[in-house]
């Protein structure tokens, strides 16, 4: 059974985790972070199984791929809360010498990266490569990745549409952060992509949807997806709101690429309850 | 040790045979080998492979930049990817689906690129890619290969098969004479000497071999002796043989089925311009596109041919001596 307020408790940390990291180096992306910390906290703390001390290869655990890696804070965070690396890491986001990149990469030997992201579209297909070698060594465990929905534009994500159905790839699931923004607007004004459900399901991908800031209906459908084996891929459309659980965040594409000012940090924060401990504000030495 | 002696043409047939036969051969000995193709798989000459292990093979239709990324994600689960078109759709068309997704995250992927340089022939130049050895160097981590005759790429495939990291291996689709010894041992890395001498380097890669061998028979009866080198592996250069070949002749020539900017050529003047400063022509496309034709047509009009490579070898060597 899953402990639905501890999970909720996690992901507020997760949050203050975020702004903190951008706030640190006055760069990055708290909006879709903030939007996402349910959906990472509830993968890495509840649905999937992992193993914290990394093997590249991740056999016999479920494994996530990151696809919109620009909002590798809240990535980071739940990977430094999970064990991959020490908490204090954090606080070298975005900075020289650091392993904690602007975007995800294995390049610095990170544990719990497994590709490099932030060039968007690619993650669906890396995804598919994993899931298609699970299959061959017969390894049940599923393959989750994340997009955005702006992200959706770009053409190499409708290649891996066409091929993961195509091969019954019913160990991937695929999940949409439809929160409906992107860096210039709103996603129906800068180039409309939805419906995600008809496109998804004109391709052949089962489709589920989800509450994606309700952590009991985020953890169930992740649940359910992880389980199912019906010769599909499975596509989850995920509503969430940008900048959620900050009140001057929520709901705008503004927070998407920006850091908050120190006062704005004070504000977020003390919307964020603190559960398990911030990590030290100075990056520790690389001596 | 080779000589242009031993060097005789014992059949003919296109290096894209040589990688099916190689294909199959690093198949054979390593179970975790998987064969990707974007709707190319009967010009990757690959079919004994896939025949012999049809739960190995990846058809993955006209989605190259896809293709790019099943093969990170299969290299991430612990496979040998070889994903395989032309060479154009290898390198241009998915240029930063390999920078991110295999190079800059250390994917062991072997891209397997066919129908490389004019040689490809009468499609014209959409399809005849000139620029991808320069692409693909330019790439951290990437190894770059481009063997000269079937019985070299063969042993290429079986050699980057137990190289760990991102390889670019380059073939062609014509007929093309093989010379090099069956067995002749392939090293990643290391320049083969074809030819010991003492006036003109020149260092040959792909198709070029060939006729830099004819070039250096014709060159070696007018009484200038050639040091002539294959460079398979353009990147990691042998920089030691290029230097010493380079500092016993005291004049260069380099010859490539590619753009004169960014290919052989260019890591051979980078090696040499802050280590051995020489003077060196480049028998290479004159920064155009090609055009349809047949192979043997389009490398006489662009300046390929056998004639180019002496009348360039002959240049150099009169620049020395003046």
């Amino acid at each position: 059974m899953s402990d639905i307020p501890k999970l909720e408790r996690i992901a507020s940390q997760v949050r203050r985790d975020i702004i903190r990291q951008v706030h640190g180096c006055q760069s990055g992306h708290p909006g879709g972070s903030l939007g996402n910390a349910d959906l990472l906290t509830a993968l890495y703390f509840d649905v999937m199984k992992h193993d914290p001390s990394f093997s590249m290869e991740g056999k016999g655990e479920d494994v996530f791929f990151l696809s919109n890696g620009h909002i590798s804070p809240v990535f980071y965070s739940v990977l430094a809360r999970s064990g991959y690396f020490p908490v204090e890491e954090l606080a070298t986001f975005r900075q020289i010498n650091s392993r904690v990149q602007g975007h995800p990469t294995t390049h610095e030997g990170l544990p719990g990266i497994r590709i490099s992201s932030g060039s968007l579209g690619q993650g669906v297909s890396v995804a598919c490569g994993v899931a298609i070698a699970k299959r061959m060594d017969k390894d049940d465990r599923t393959v989750f990745v994340l997009t955005g929905d702006g992200e959706q534009q770009e053409g190499q994500i409708w290649e891996a549409a066409l091929f993961a159905p195509h091969n019954k790839l019913e160990n991937l699931v695929l999940i949409i952060d439809d929160n409906g923004q992107q860096i210039d607007g709103p996603t129906k004004e800068v180039l409309e992509v939805e419906s995600f459900t008809e496109k998804y399901t004109a391709f052949g991908w089962d489709i589920m949807k989800m509450d994606g800031n309700n952590m009991a209906e985020t953890v169930k459908v992740l649940k359910e997806a992880a389980a199912k084996r019906n010769g599909k891929p499975t596509c989850i459309v995920m509503k969430t709101e940008m900048g959620q659980g900050v009140d001057f965040m929520v709901g705008t594409h503004k927070w998407h690429g920006k850091a908050p000012s120190d006062e704005q940090t004070v504000t977020a924060l003390d919307q964020l309850e603190e559960t398990l401990g911030d990590y030290p504000d100075s990056a520790p030495s690389n001596n | 040790m080779l000589t242009l002696d031993k060097l005789q043409q014992t059949g003919k047939k296109a290096t894209r045979d040589g990688f099916g036969a190689g294909l199959k051969a690093a198949g054979d000995k390593h179970d975790n080998i998987i064969m990707l193709t974007a709707d190319l798989r009967g010009s990757m000459k690959s079919e004994d492979f896939i025949n012999a292990y049809p739960d190995r093979f990846i058809q993955c239709g006209i989605s190259e930049a896809n293709m790019m990324g099943v093969a990170a994600g299969l290299a991430t689960a612990g496979k040998i990817p070889m994903t395989t078109t032309f060479a154009n759709f290898s390198t241009g068309r998915v240029y930063d689906q390999i920078r991110q997704s295999i190079a800059y995250s250390d994917k062991n992927v072997k891209i397997c690129a066919s129908h490389a340089g004019l040689t490809l022939g009468e499609d014209g130049a959409t399809h005849q890619i000139l620029e991808d050895i320069g692409m693909m160097r330019m790439l951290p981590g990437m190894t770059v290969i481009n063997p000269c005759d079937y019985n070299q790429t063969k042993a290429a495939v079986q050699a980057i098969a137990e190289h760990h990291g991102p390889v670019y291996l380059r073939f062609g689709r014509p007929s093309w004479p093989i010379f090099i010894p069956e067995g002749q041992k392939f090293e990643i890395g290391k320049a083969l000497h074809l030819n010991e001498g003492s006036d003109v380097s020149i260092f040959a890669t792909g198709h070029l071999v060939w006729y830099a061998v004819e070039a250096a028979r014709q060159l070696e009866k007018e009484g200038i002796s050639v040091d002539l080198i294959n460079i398979h592996t353009i990147k990691p250069l042998d920089e030691a043989a290029v230097i010493a070949s380079a500092k016993k002749t005291g004049a260069v020539v380099s010859c490539e089925e590619h753009n004169k900017y960014g290919g052989l050529g260019s890591a051979i003047a980078e090696c040499l311009s802050k280590n051995q400063p020489t003077r060196q022509e480049f028998v290479a496309t004159d920064d155009t596109f090609g055009e349809s034709g047949t192979a043997e047509q389009l490398l006489d009009k662009y300046g390929l041919g056998i004639k180019d490579i002496v009348a360039a070898a002959k240049k150099v060597v009169a620049a020395k001596r003046s």
